[in-house]
């Protein structure tokens, strides 16, 4: 059930690691090769040395929003550094679509980051000497595309973040939650592949920091990246993830949809998260549904994808069971009534496990 | 209950710790002096132990000159290449803004200097520009000052070299930094570097610049830039180190190559810390002029000085007035060109700039046919250099008495008792009183350094200068202390009082250190008492500032604490505020030290006997050895005071918890 595959379905992977490492310390490549590549913790406290990230493999797939998610201190802001070579990793495999991205020299890597990478950072990195404009059309200027055009491509993410009137301004003189549509705008100016975002909203109020979580899925359905977003939160990770990877002392703990975590969390660790988070907002229609079509004729249809949070106001006030339609394949897949939706929001319904 | 016991015993655990420290520092010297009656060696080095260390560095400095050669280019023609290269931007500016150029086809045909009221009018339009009607004020106050007092010649000459030295340190002064921001081991190197640049008082380096440059503007032009340079590297590895690992990240995630990251992130993003240096080198090189002056830089230094060798006391202070306006008015300048709260200009940037050039041109084309616009007519210039003279000759007939009644109250009581006690004491006494005080504050390394560098200074035979140098600059400091310190108090319970001292402070240290001589002398003539009287002023402004900000640094909480607790205003003050404060005021009175002995090389102008009086003789004598070894006396002097008081205070901080 921890298959990396399970629910990312049907779209190609863009970006895969096979056991990174990433060890601190003196002398750590030596004590790494020496241990053949599975060093374990005595190895490593007997040399000083501490694993930041230990043996992670995931397989992150076109289009979708991974969440890596962990507490100060998990390794997952060294795990995103090591996918993205910003740190470089210790052991491991590290795959983008077919190029094994560790072997690339370091002019090739330069020019993987200009064209096919983006990077959101945890307290905005905009440069204070420039304006707005000056910061979004920075990752162009470098790549020496001329004025008229970096500028204007500029512009539309200035307008796509919903800052335009702002070019001009500097970033002092914005709001925290201005100055992160900054860095995402200019994240998204060279038109990135992969899309990295190093707790982008943690440093924002809550108020804000909804917002912007918003932001990010209303630019998602539109853009459609291929998401790394790392967070501490665990409600933030399953508002915005396909699929999370909980991190803990370096290791990855679980990597599956939020659903799936919450309804059947891999061990004590994960199930400390998941245990405050309400059913509702995560079980979808289809986990609860009768796989059968008992509704009665004219009943109104759900779809299987969505939330029992957002359907159960419908089943409820509907009096009758309503009938559940799968939008992928557009066929009907079953039936849903209140008993199921009013076990969900007691807390007391779970799925099929 | 108990814990009232606990508390009372360790503080006498405190007390008791630093009475074996002054015990052990008394006893060191009681029994050097008792040991000195039989053994003279202990209480005076002997001449016979000294090591020629001054000529053997003459001798290094002879063999650069004559054979060193690095890769079959010899080092004197390095240096000769270098001259000529700096040579050529400051013979331009020199004569663009002051001489005039003589073209040289075409008979006796000259394109004139720049215009005075071109030049005048310009600065107070840019200075309106940049910090509005202030700063123009400023400015047109400045250029009048300079055009009508007869300066405006002398002026120029100065601001050409300034325009050369300023760049040319901070270009220098960004790439050290960079290279020790990138590589840790350079750093390693550089850092005592710098220290040693700017503990060493200026004087001593003149002479090797004097010999290897030779007399003359381009010599006082390194000698600027050696003294200006090395707060901007310094600020340089600061301001780098700042710029977040996030913003370095980003530059890297979007494809930076190494050049694209120093040059378009790194460094623009570090501009504000930059900034700081650029001020930093402003100010030092303006400081510079005058002692640069005494190696042919000519201008404005060149003028005090010459006053200041004739007493001419009112054509030293004009001069002296006119530097320090450019000072104030190039730091107010500079400030508000980075302050970034620029004023909305009307006009864009580019046209602004052809004004500027339109209002420069103009006059200067003028000039050429009608001369008041290309010199400031002589009948246009007033001078008060006649009135000042009969102010001092007035000083010296009616106020000879209660002036010189006090000066030597102060020289027969105070002064000259202590000059005796410390030139008195055993040099073994001294060197074994600071190991232990060293030791007891930072452990065996400090010890170990602290007490060789006093041994280097008595090997070299300049102990009992030195020691002359220690009173001198203690007593001058000890009465910076008395006067700032209790201001600095006053000026952080008072806001009011707190906006006169900073502008106060602000602008005293501004002023070239030579300034400061001019009304001294003017009073007290010459000797060790003006000369205390000097540095006293100099280096008294840390002292009020550092007590200021530390006073003013206590956090707000804890006076509401102590206020709850029903403390009254000198409680708060003698048992909170003045105890927390202690580490920062214990800073400013270690940067009144240093100040106090980088102006206690210059009076060596005003005749006193101690460390400067070496230096300065050695630069009349071209003297390398004897200068430089002089010169490194006063920084280690400079050095054990800094690194005792540095452990005192890092080891008080860790025990208030604010390490």
């Amino acid at each position: 059930m921890h298959a990396d595959t399970s629910e990312a379905g049907d779209a190609p992977v863009k970006l895969a690691c096979r056991g990174l490492w990433k060890v601190f310390g003196e002398h750590a490549d030596r004590v790494l090769e020496r241990s053949g590549g599975a060093p374990d913790a005595a190895i490593l406290a007997r040399h000083g040395l501490t694993a930041a990230v230990r043996d992670a493999s995931l397989d992150v797939h076109t289009g979708e929003v991974f969440v890596i998610m962990g507490l100060s201190g998990s390794g997952k802001s060294t795990l995103v550094r090591c996918l993205s070579r910003l740190v470089e990793p210790s052991l491991g495999t590290l795959t983008l679509e077919d190029r094994d991205l560790l072997a690339a020299p370091e002019r090739e890597l330069t020019e993987i980051r200009r064209h096919q990478m983006g990077m959101v950072f945890q307290h905005f990195a905009l440069l204070p000497h420039r304006d707005v404009l000056g910061n979004v059309a920075f990752p162009l200027e470098i790549q020496g595309i001329g004025r008229d055009e970096r500028e204007g491509r500029a512009r539309e993410m200035i307008e796509l973040v919903g800052l335009d009137g702002y070019e001009a301004r500097r970033p002092a003189a914005l709001s925290g939650g201005q100055q992160q549509r900054v860095g995402i705008a200019r994240s998204l100016a060279v038109d990135p592949e992969l899309w990295f975002l190093d707790e982008p909203f943690s440093a924002l109020d809550p108020l804000i920091r909804r917002e912007m979580q918003d932001e990010l899925l209303r630019l998602q359905r539109v853009l459609h990246k291929t998401v790394i977003f790392i967070t501490h939160d665990f409600d933030e990770a399953i508002r915005l993830a396909d699929r999370v990877a909980i991190m803990k002392a370096g290791e990855i703990v679980q990597v599956d949809t939020p659903e799936r975590l919450v309804l059947s969390p891999a061990d004590d660790y994960v199930a400390e998260f998941t245990r405050h988070v309400p059913a509702a907002k995560v079980v979808s229609v289809s986990s609860v549904m009768r796989h059968e079509d008992t509704a009665p004729a004219g009943a109104a249809e759900i779809g299987a994808e969505e939330r029992i949070e957002a359907v159960a106001p419908r089943v409820l006030a509907a009096g009758t069971s309503l009938r559940v339609r799968d939008p992928g394949s557009g066929r009907v897949v079953g039936t849903i009534g209140r008993d199921e939706v009013i076990a969900v929001l007691a807390g007391t319904g779970g799925g099929h496990e | 209950m108990n814990e009232a016991v606990a508390e009372r015993t360790g503080a006498g655990g405190g007390l008791s710790r630093t009475a074996v420290t002054v015990a052990a520092v008394v006893l060191a010297l009681f029994v050097a002096d008792r040991l000195a009656g039989w053994l003279p060696w202990v209480g005076v080095y002997p001449g016979s132990w000294e090591l020629p260390v001054s000529d053997w560095v003459s001798g290094v400095m002879e063999w650069l000159l004559q054979d060193a050669a690095i890769g079959g280019i010899g080092f004197r023609s390095v240096v000769r290449s270098l001259a000529t290269l700096l040579s050529v931007p400051l013979e331009a500016g020199t004569l663009v803004l002051a001489k005039g150029f003589e073209l040289p086809f075409g008979g006796g045909m000259t394109l004139p200097a720049l215009s005075w009221l071109g030049v005048a009018a310009a600065l107070v339009l840019f200075g309106a520009r940049v910090g509005g009607r202030r700063l123009a004020t400023l400015l047109f106050f400045t250029v009048a000052y300079l055009a009508f007092f007869g300066q405006w010649q002398s002026a120029m000459t100065t601001i050409a070299s300034i325009l050369v030295a300023v760049p040319v340190g901070l270009v220098l002064g960004l790439l050290l930094g960079l290279a020790a921001y990138r590589h840790p081991a350079f750093e390693r190197v550089l850092r005592p570097v710098l220290d040693l640049m700017q503990t060493v008082p200026i004087f001593a380096y003149l002479v090797p610049v004097l010999v290897l440059f030779g007399f003359g503007p381009v010599a006082a032009v390194v000698a600027t830039v050696i003294y200006a340079m090395p707060p901007m590297a310094r600020v340089t590895i600061v301001a780098l180190r700042g710029v977040s690992e996030e913003i370095l990240e980003f530059a890297r995630m979007s494809g930076c190559t190494r050049r694209q990251l120093t040059w378009r992130v790194l460094v623009p993003a570090a501009r504000q810390g930059l900034m700081v240096g650029v001020n930093q080198v402003i100010m030092l090189s303006l400081n510079m002029v005058i002692i640069a002056s005494m190696i042919g830089a000519g201008g404005l230094g060149y003028d005090v000085l010459r006053a200041l060798r004739r007493l001419q006391i009112g054509d030293g202070l004009e001069a002296g007035v006119a530097i320090t306006l450019i000072a104030i008015a190039t730091e107010r300048l500079g400030r508000a060109l980075t302050d970034g709260t620029r004023s909305r200009a009307r006009l864009p940037r580019r046209h602004f700039g052809l004004l500027l050039a339109a209002v420069v041109a103009l006059p200067t084309i003028a000039g050429v046919f009608w001369s008041p616009l290309a010199g400031v007519p002589d009948a246009l210039t007033v001078s008060t250099a006649e009135y000042w003279g009969r102010l001092v000759a007035w000083v010296n007939t009616e106020l000879y008495g209660p002036l010189n009644g006090a000066k030597s109250v102060l020289l027969v009581y105070v002064l000259i008792p202590f000059k005796r006690a410390l030139v008195a004491l055993p040099w073994t006494g001294v060197v074994a009183a600071l190991a232990v005080l060293s030791h007891r504050l930072g452990g065996w390394r400090l010890a170990a350094g602290v007490t060789a560098l006093a041994l280097f200074i008595a090997v070299t035979g300049n102990w009992e200068k030195a020691m002359i140098t220690v009173y001198l600059c203690g007593i001058s400091v000890a009465i910076a202390a008395l006067i700032g310190i209790p201001l600095g108090i006053w000026s952080a319970a008072s806001d009011r009082v707190h906006r006169v001292t900073t502008t106060v402070v602000d602008t005293l240290q501004t002023l070239p250190s030579f300034v400061y001589l001019i009304p001294v002398v003017m009073l007290f003539q010459v000797g060790d008492f003006s000369a205390m009287v000097a540095i006293v002023l100099y280096a008294l402004a840390p002292a009020v500032r550092y007590t200021d900000h530390g006073i003013r640094g206590v956090p707000a909480e804890t006076i509401e604490a102590a206020r709850m607790c029903g403390c009254t205003r000198g409680q708060i003050r003698w048992r909170v505020q003045l105890p927390l404060a202690l580490p920062e005021i214990m800073l400013g009175l270690n940067q009144t030290i240093m100040m106090a002995l980088s102006m206690l090389v210059i009076t060596a102008l005003v005749g006193t006997r101690d460390l400067g009086q070496e230096v300065y003789i050695a630069l009349t004598r071209a003297d390398i050895g004897a200068g430089l070894v002089a010169g490194l006396c006063v920084a280690f002097i400079a050095m054990i005071a800094d690194r005792l008081i540095g452990a005192w205070v890092a080891r008080r901080r860790a025990a208030l918890g604010l390490a």
